[in-house]
């Protein structure tokens, strides 16, 4: 049984959610990334997560920089039209600041393993891996069909201990809504064993939307307010995608020290939340 | 207006190969430029699809990444990241995608995982995203990568995204119950490589203005067969090149 959301401060939430030893899945497709919250993570020095995200990001070149991962699953970890994910490649090529795990999927293996997860199913089945490399170095198998003899992909269920996500909106009772690019959010959610949505804002109503995502608030363990808590993604319809921070972070992230001296006058001296 | 450079005619050519599709995939970059300047100049009801779940974006401008804003705002639909790949990839409901590898073999196989050795990377590349899906599963595949003995390599480090396997015979695509036809074309800076009929190895069919097929082989990181009837690119007309750099400019 889940306990009923509660809406409180950022810093309460991820510390009564997130462990260390946790893996963590912070979701969203370019658009929506929860970077305020997992900036407080990083503030508050979990260590040993595994971080699951199909598209890692800046956000996991921060974590896995400021030694939170131990390890990484994912499907394409690069910056989105710019290049490398610099810190990711340090400790991939160079384990700095510490050794990091690969497990890697394609895009349409690890939506389908969010989906089997949601599902509270042992695994997914899906056309994919076949004659590629990643088959014999990651987690699927080949399966044959019962009814035709097929023979198809299943991949494991994900099931993390935390999904967190960022949203648009969340209503008092902490009903969420977002809308624009979905992704895997509501997946993510529904496979994790606990979660955090941060929100834009608090509304007493939620307002329907074209193509609007609502995930009840009974599924939600809890709601922060973060305004602004997706940039350098964004929200849309509330803020835009901050394409010079994307290409800056090429930049900040080549070097250690430079990285480093950024994290700490941008996430780690800074308040929280308020931030 | 000044000539055309070396890859404005990789986009201008990758573009016209959309005049009859109903609709391509495509990820940023050249690819992305090539798909927006089709829509303007040869098939205004080209639907573009982005992996971001945005199903018939219209963008006035290049995106930096597949999940701009603009992209979503001017979608026919935006669809989730599982039904992207498991209701409109996977069944072959996309005619033609785009692709770009770091590597690409003779077969037109694609790496975009690593370079070296997979658990002691010199290189470690961004991994997978939706290649091997979108590979196996749309129409087909057009490849659009830099000419140079980096990218055309005789042997792939790893294996990210099946093109034509080995080439031999029953065909790969078809032992693996592949849904599309796979790499009809490789768009490079210097020239247009296509699999041979028979023997499915990717064969210089045509070079880009000014470029001489020795130059294509010598970049190229196996002997590279040339087409008896290798042919010539036609040179940007002023109108594609005109709206071309209106968009880079945009």
């Amino acid at each position: 049984m889940r306990t009923p959301t509660t809406i409180k401060p950022l810093p309460d939430a991820v510390a009564g959610l997130v462990r260390d030893g946790d893996a963590v899945a912070l979701e969203g497709f370019t658009h929506l990334i929860p970077f305020a919250a997992g900036h407080e993570v990083i503030r508050q020095g979990r260590r040993d997560l595994e971080l699951i995200r199909m598209t890692p990001d800046l956000l996991y070149d921060q974590m896995i920089g400021m030694g939170c991962a131990r390890k990484l699953v994912f499907s394409y970890g690069g910056n989105p039209g710019v290049g490398s994910l610099h810190r990711f490649r340090d400790a991939v090529e160079h384990g700095w600041p510490r050794p990091l795990e690969l497990e890697e999927h394609s895009h349409a293996g690890m939506a389908n393993r969010y989906a089997a997860g949601a599902s509270d199913l042992p695994f997914a089945v899906m056309r994919g891996y076949a004659g590629t490399d990643l088959e014999s170095r990651t987690t699927v198998r080949p399966i044959t069909c019962p009814f035709t003899g097929e023979r198809l992909t299943a991949v494991p269920a994900l099931r993390p201990d935390v999904a967190i996500i960022h949203a648009q909106e969340a209503d008092r009772r902490g009903n969420v809504q977002l809308w624009g690019i979905p992704g895997v959010q509501k997946e993510a959610v529904l496979a994790a064993r606990r979660s955090l949505v941060t929100v834009e804002r608090i509304v007493d109503e939620l307002e329907p939307r074209p193509g609007g995502v609502v995930i009840p608030g009974w599924v939600v363990d809890a709601v922060a307010e973060a305004p602004g808590g997706a940039h350098p993604s964004y929200a849309h319809g509330i803020t835009d995608r901050d394409n010079d921070a994307y290409r800056e972070w090429d930049r900040i992230s080549r070097d250690r020290d430079t990285f480093l001296a950024w994290m700490r006058e941008h996430v780690l001296d800074t308040a929280g939340a308020a931030a | 207006m000044t000539e055309a450079t070396t890859g404005e005619i990789q986009t201008v050519v990758a573009a016209r190969l959309l005049r009859d599709a109903r609709s391509v995939f495509i990820g940023v970059g050249r690819p992305s430029t090539a798909a927006i300047l089709a829509r303007e100049v040869h098939n205004p009801d080209l639907v573009l699809v982005y992996e971001s779940g945005t199903i018939g974006a219209k963008p006035r401008r290049i995106p930096l990444s597949i999940g701009d804003g603009e992209l979503a705002a001017t979608a026919d639909a935006v669809v989730s990241v599982p039904e992207m790949f498991n209701y409109w990839i996977g069944p072959g409901r996309i005619d033609v995608a785009f692709l770009g590898a770091a590597q690409v073999d003779r077969f037109a196989n694609l790496n975009s995982t690593v370079i070296g050795d997979y658990d002691r990377p010199r290189t470690r590349l961004p991994g997978a995203g939706g290649a091997p899906e979108i590979a196996s599963g749309c129409g087909e595949v057009v490849v659009i990568a830099p000419h140079t003995r980096r990218t055309f390599v005789e042997q792939l480090d790893f294996v990210t995204t099946v093109g034509h396997g080995d080439g031999s015979d029953p065909p790969v695509r078809e032992r693996l119950g592949f849904r599309g036809r796979g790499p009809t074309a490789v768009i490079t800076d210097l020239g247009v490589l296509e699999p041979d009929t028979r023997t499915r190895e990717l064969t210089l069919t045509r070079v880009h203005p000014g470029v001489d097929a020795e130059q294509a082989v010598e970049q190229t990181g196996w002997p590279l067969a040339v087409a008896d009837d290798l042919s010539t690119t036609e040179p940007p007309t002023e109108k594609e090149l005109r709206a071309l750099r209106a968009l880079t400019s945009r």
